[in-house]
């Protein structure tokens, strides 16, 4: 390679590897406010401001989904399997909204430690399959615990 | 080695392998495109969760894997403008550059409709979104720097270093769904694991991406040649083409 | 055929409008862009075959000698 050509593509490294570092920093600094929410642990541990709009994100706690009967009001916790938040919301929830699913909802933190949301959107997982695939698993994950509970191995299916 | 690069730096020998290439580029990708897409909309079996509003991925995905791999392409284009000169390298970035930014709107406009049915929103600003928006303005930039500059070689210049500039935006949008807590999922078309969708969603998928792939190469060596046959009027092959082309 | 009828097809459960919105803007958009980049292309020559004819017609007695060029390397100053 040419010299003069060599010196030109150190330079242009070094001038990606420096944009490079600078952005990273920058980003790195910024790591708590690029995070679109909290997750439950964070907020146990604290780290959420009181009576400040913020996101909180996570699982939707299997059996934990209060329905009012009158108004659209609902409670459910949300967890990362480590703590979990009660989240109060009056409104219509999204079509993916259910136990287990990923959820964020933005609101506020109130001092009795209760999430009131104004808005609940629903977060989806990159894992695609059929109906079928998924009741196929359902069914085969349920039989499992079946036979795991009762010592009696013949099972109907 | 060299030689072969050096030739690749010739418009005129460009201009004929883009000629052999184009038709087919555009009948394979087209081809591709469709099945894949047709297959996706009307044979690939619903998703459990999302239903039928997934389908959206068969153009959401293939758009923004473009979307990037052609700023990628772009950055290498710039890297050779910079250090090698070559004349070629940035017809190439000024030919792509509309494309890109068409890729990345479909890419956000699609994910935008798929938004509102799945997550409850239109848009929402994490990180994943934010970054590919940024992409956006990125192409923007380079396109309108472009046009400013009328002197060829400082113009070839600034872009490149643009180009380059905004190349570290590409793992940002990449890595954004692990670094950070973001409303968007993680990849499901990935290029060195197994996709976590069965073989029917994903073949489909796979199909798609490839097919706009190759259309991405006929527009990139269509709109490349239309750059050459400006910027090279003045020559005499390409009097004699512009000539021949009209009979 | 993961539907029943064509009408399922449409509707897609409710999701339909969404759906066909996504891949009508993607289809339409290409298009503009193919249409856009071959009529540019068609412009360029069209406008460079009108300049030949004219600089044909103003100069029959004394060609100039047409440019040559190699294109092999990019010749530039190094600097």
């Amino acid at each position: 390679m040419h010299p003069i050509r060599r010196k030109r593509l150190t330079i242009v490294l070094f001038l990606l590897a420096g944009i490079a570092v600078a952005v990273g920093l920058t980003t790195y600094a910024l790591r708590q406010n690029i995070n679109l929410f909290y997750d439950p642990s964070q907020i146990a541990a604290g780290e959420a401001p009181l009576d400040v709009r913020i996101r909180a994100g996570g699982m939707v706690e299997e059996g934990s989904v209060l329905r009012d009967s009158e108004s659209l009001k609902v409670e459910f916790k949300v967890t990362d399997f480590n703590s979990s938040v009660l989240v109060e919301y009056t409104g219509i929830l999204p079509d993916l909204f259910a136990e287990g699913q990923g959820v964020v909802a933005m609101g506020r933190m109130t001092d009795n430690g209760r999430f009131v949301a104004d808005q609940v959107l629903a977060k989806h997982d990159e894992n695609y399959m059929p109906p079928e695939v998924a009741e196929a698993l359902e069914r085969a994950s349920a039989a499992k615990h079946k036979a795991g509970d009762s010592s009696s191995a013949d099972t109907a299916y | 080695m060299w030689q072969f690069f050096h030739k690749l730096g010739s418009p005129k020998w460009f201009f004929g392998i883009a000629n052999r290439l184009m038709p087919w580029l555009l009948w394979g990708g087209a081809v591709l495109l469709l099945a894949g897409l047709v297959w996706g909309l009307a044979f690939a079996p619903k998703d459990y969760l999302q239903g039928n509003s997934y389908r959206i991925i068969f153009i959401h995905v293939p758009s923004a894997f473009l979307a990037q791999s052609v700023y990628i392409m772009m950055a290498v284009a710039a890297v050779v403008t910079l250090v090698w000169r070559m004349k070629l390298a940035d017809v190439f970035v000024k030919a792509a550059a509309p494309v890109g930014a068409v890729l990345t709107f479909l890419a956000l406009f699609t994910g935008a409709v798929w938004g509102k049915p799945t997550w409850g929103t239109w848009w929402i600003w994490d990180a994943r979104l934010t970054s590919m928006l940024i992409l956006l303005f990125l192409y923007f930039g380079v396109i309108a720097l472009g046009a400013a500059i009328s002197d060829e070689k400082s113009s070839a210049r600034a872009v490149a270093v643009l180009v380059l500039v905004g190349v570290v935006n590409i793992p940002i949008i990449k890595y954004s769904v692990e670094w950070w807590n973001t409303l968007h999922q993680p990849a499901t078309f990935k290029l060195t694991e197994k996709p976590s969708m069965p073989i029917e969603m994903w073949l489909p998928l796979l199909l798609s991406v490839l097919g706009l792939y190759l259309i991405f190469g006929w527009f990139a060596c269509l709109r490349m040649q239309t750059e050459i046959l400006t910027r090279e009027r003045r020559t005499r092959w390409v009097k004699e083409l512009v000539q021949a082309e009209g009979n | 055929m993961a539907f029943d009828s064509l009408t399922a097809f449409i509707v897609m459960e409710g999701h339909g409008p969404y759906v066909w919105t996504c891949y009508g803007v993607f289809f339409l958009l290409l298009g503009a862009l193919v249409y856009w980049s071959l009529l540019q292309r068609r412009r360029v020559v069209s406008a460079q075959r009108r300049d030949l004819a004219r600089a044909a017609a103003g100069q029959s007695a004394a060609p100039r000698a047409a440019v040559g060029a190699s294109f092999n390397r990019v010749h530039e100053s190094q600097d």
